[in-house]
């Protein structure tokens, strides 16, 4: 029973592909990008979900990771409609420059 | 053998993972996104997720991407302008990033030591039959407020992307 790999070492998968995700969302500029960091970061928390359920022999993480999905889903299809609505505004994608409510 | 598979696909996942982030054409970003989301779907097969593999492939990497493709596509998006950052950004930054990914590999490896090795085929409770029935006995009434969520989102997004707001 020692030839598959530990399961701590899909857990810092899971940690290196979060802090991309993190590292996406603070860095880039785009509205679009930024979104898809987003995605990322909600993809390795599935990946956490699913390796602390074959942990436990449980089915309950794979539940949880199912309901991320839909969520996410959901977020995307009104995440981009407003991406798309403020595009039509303001003719930008940049998010530094989506700024009248910070003054 | 189940090492060998995790590696390459745990490599996969994190180089198109780096290749979201560092690249600067948003529909670049968004393919490699994809090669992330093929990636982890192979990976959940390998803890015994079958189901929620699948789910993976069609929910994210087909109609979750194909959105956001299309929207890449309709609004033209070109590359992203280069703007100087903050010099607190460029200083600390990476070795920020660093510190937080030691701390939780350190935290995963002091609170599950290597113990249980992952094999394939050796967790079966993925499968379509068991998700099924934990949704629609256990998990009834969170399925049922996912049903209306979606409903409210899909009137949202209507109501969003309608052409006079």
């Amino acid at each position: 029973m020692t030839s598959g790999p530990p399961l701590a070492w899909y857990l810092i998968l899971s940690a290196v592909l979060f802090a991309l995700g993190v590292a996406g969302f603070l860095f880039r500029k785009s509205i679009i990008t930024i979104f898809m960091s987003i995605e990322l970061m909600l993809n390795a928390v599935n990946l956490s979900f699913v390796a602390f359920s074959y942990q436990l022999k449980q089915v309950n993480g794979h539940i949880f990771a199912f309901f991320v999905m839909v969520v996410a889903a959901a977020e995307a299809a009104v995440g981009l409609a407003i991406i798309l609505t403020v595009f039509k505004n303001r003719e930008t994608l940049n998010v530094d420059q989506v700024n009248s409510m910070k003054y | 053998m189940d090492v060998i598979l995790f590696l390459i696909f745990a490599i996969i996942a994190v180089v198109c993972a780096v290749n979201v982030v560092v690249q600067t054409h948003p529909i670049s970003s968004a393919i490699s996104l994809i090669g992330v989301m093929g990636s982890l779907a192979v990976l959940y097969l390998l803890l015994g997720a079958e189901f929620l593999a699948m789910a993976q492939i069609i929910v994210y990497a087909g109609a979750v991407m194909v959105l956001f493709i299309f929207v890449i596509m309709l609004l033209n998006a070109g590359t992203e302008a280069k703007r100087g950052r903050s010099l607190t950004a460029q200083l600390l930054g990476l070795p920020l990033l660093i510190a937080f990914l030691a701390l939780a590999s350190y935290f995963s490896q002091r609170f599950y030591p290597g113990g249980a090795a992952v094999h394939f085929g050796a967790f079966k409770g993925g499968t379509a039959q068991n998700i099924g029935m934990a949704l629609f006995t256990q998990y009834l009434l969170p399925f049922e407020v996912t049903s209306a969520l979606i409903l409210i989102a899909i009137v949202g997004a209507v109501v969003l992307a309608r052409k006079e707001l």
